[in-house]
């Protein structure tokens, strides 16, 4: 019989380290499936045992000590097999491993750095670029969790067939093209990093951008969070690491403000800002304050983090300084060439000199023609349109951002607009 | 691990990358010492190549190479590295990274007669 003490304290001890676990059984054994299946090998031991004798007084240290015993057993087996010699310093490091697993960020703890490394190692392997985007984020997230394929795939919105061969693809190619298990050249740890970066936004983003009835995809925007916590620890030297935490702690800060009692989204502009977790956009602030602090030079996830405490910090969006904000997105610009963000720039435009130069700057925009395939462009102008008292024009506009929502929560949002127009 | 290094043409760069790129003698003096590269071979004009398909029994011979694009393969190179890290910063510094595109592509374990 299985507990429920037993299988919380399980879970909640796999979420805090698991990926230590795994990372460290990975550098010792050199082999990734090998430390994958004594994990999952260990949790159901755990599962049995903590029923039957109760939950240990160390439960990450017993994990370690259990996953590292399997690991042990498997390569003596595997070495009476085929009599393999190499192995031999392997199983004499296995054996060294101290059972005391305990905070691998606590000071005087002589191995936290090797443990910290081996996070890291595990994680740019993940990330590698050389692996398909969507692989990078499945198998980052698979790893870091130990969720299963089923579940990975349910966060995604794929089918557990698509997600299955989604990271067997992914697993294939880290073996055949020769991935391996260390950190980048010096030189290659910047962009390297910026990778993994990029890859714990899109998770983000990916929770993010659910709105209705997904409460699991929910828990994709809070690992992304938990990531990047764990970045911060393992790059603490790293401005851009703290500035990705504080720009997800702002945006996530948001979160029950942004879709109504009904399940229908809210502007920001809308938003109730009581709403807003003060406690989040306080710990955001820590973290881009400890990046100013590293670097003069603002980088990609600073701007951006700069321009969420802005709007985190004003009562309402009439009062947001608008001004340092289309500031800010003209360093962005200048730093990252994108439409979309020349498109935010544009909104925040409308809000610091009024709807007419907002339309003005989406004209030129429009003129580009980058923006054509975008699906939010004909809101935008719906918008800036309303501000500007073009009712007309408006409605016109916001009828073909109903047809290009891509989302039902999104085109509810647009009818309503038009509702409220109209009726005036 | 060994890599082919596939060396492309691939006309999609501006004079300054082209100008950027390093000594190709450079790089071979940079390499060779390191014993990671193992071969490597220079490919005539693509104009000169020859396509060879057997249909339906019966042989196919036609001018030009196999892919019709702006891109062509101008040669490869044989890469002994310790995994893909490693190939990729040999690659990352030939200069044909910067005036075309360079596709590592590992070796299959079954494949070679030094296997």
């Amino acid at each position: 019989m299985i507990t429920d003490a037993a299988a919380h304290a399980v879970s909640r001890t796999t979420r805090a380290e698991r990926l230590r676990i795994v990372a460290t059984l990975t550098r010792i054994t050199g082999d990734w499936n090998l430390a994958e299946d004594c994990f999952q090998d260990a949790t159901e031991r755990a599962l049995d045992r903590w029923s039957t004798d109760g939950i240990p007084d160390n439960p990450g240290a017993w994990l370690t000590t259990t996953a590292r015993n399997r690991a042990l057993d498997v390569l003596r087996r595997r070495q009476t097999e085929h009599d393999k010699l190499e192995k031999v310093h392997t199983l004499a490091e296995l054996e060294r491993t101290p059972d005391d697993a305990g905070d691998d960020t606590a000071a005087g703890n002589p191995d936290a750095e090797t443990y910290g490394d081996d996070q890291l190692r595990l994680l740019f392997m993940c990330c590698h670029p050389a692996l398909p985007l969507a692989g990078r984020v499945a198998l980052t997230l698979k790893t870091v969790t130990g969720l299963s394929t089923r579940e990975v795939a349910r966060a995604f919105l794929v089918s557990e067939a698509t997600m299955s061969q989604r990271l067997l693809r992914v697993r294939n190619k880290i073996t055949n093209a020769g991935i391996s298990f260390r950190s980048p050249p010096p030189h290659r740890v910047a962009e390297r990093t910026a990778g993994v970066l990029s890859v714990v936004y899109l998770l983000f983003n990916e929770g993010y951008a659910a709105t209705e009835g997904e409460p699991f995809r929910d828990e994709l925007s809070l690992e992304a969070i938990r990531l990047a916590d764990l970045l911060t620890q393992l790059l603490p030297l790293d401005d851009e690491v703290h500035s990705l935490r504080a720009l997800l702690c702002f945006q996530n800060a948001r979160r029950a403000a942004r879709v109504d009692a009904h399940g229908d989204l809210v502007t920001m502009e809308e938003q109730d800002r009581s709403l807003w977790d003060t406690e989040q956009i306080a710990s955001g602030l820590d973290s881009l304050i400890i990046a100013r602090s590293i670097r003069d030079t603002p980088g990609y996830y600073r701007l951006q983090a700069e321009i969420a405490a802005l709007h985190s910090t004003a009562v309402d969006a009439a009062s947001t300084d608008w001004v340092a904000i289309v500031a800010l997105y003209d360093d962005l610009l200048a730093l990252h060439p994108s439409p979309v963000i020349a498109l935010n720039r544009a909104i925040a435009v409308g809000f610091r000199d009024g709807p007419d130069d907002g339309l003005v700057e989406l004209a030129r925009l429009e003129a580009t023609g980058d923006l054509d395939a975008y699906a939010l462009m004909p809101a935008v102008r719906a918008d800036l349109l309303r501000r500007a008292d073009r009712i007309d024009e408006a409605i016109v506009a916001y009828r073909q951002a109903v047809q290009s929502a891509g989302s039902d929560a999104e085109r509810r949002l647009m009818q309503r607009r038009i509702d409220e127009i109209s009726g005036r | 691990m060994k890599y082919v290094m596939f060396v492309v043409g691939d006309p999609d760069h501006t004079e300054e990358d082209a100008a950027a790129a390093p000594d190709l003698e450079e790089w071979f003096t940079s390499v060779r010492p390191t014993g990671k590269y193992l071969q490597g071979v220079r490919l005539q004009e693509v104009e000169d190549a020859t396509t060879i398909r057997v249909r339906g029994g019966e042989l196919l011979i036609t001018d030009g190479p196999f892919t019709e694009s702006k891109e062509w393969i101008a040669g490869f190179a044989i890469l002994d590295c310790a995994d893909l890290d490693e190939a990729i910063e040999i690659a990352a510094r030939n200069p044909m990274a910067y005036e075309g595109r360079l596709e590592l592509r590992p070796i299959h374990s079954m494949g070679g007669p030094d296997d």
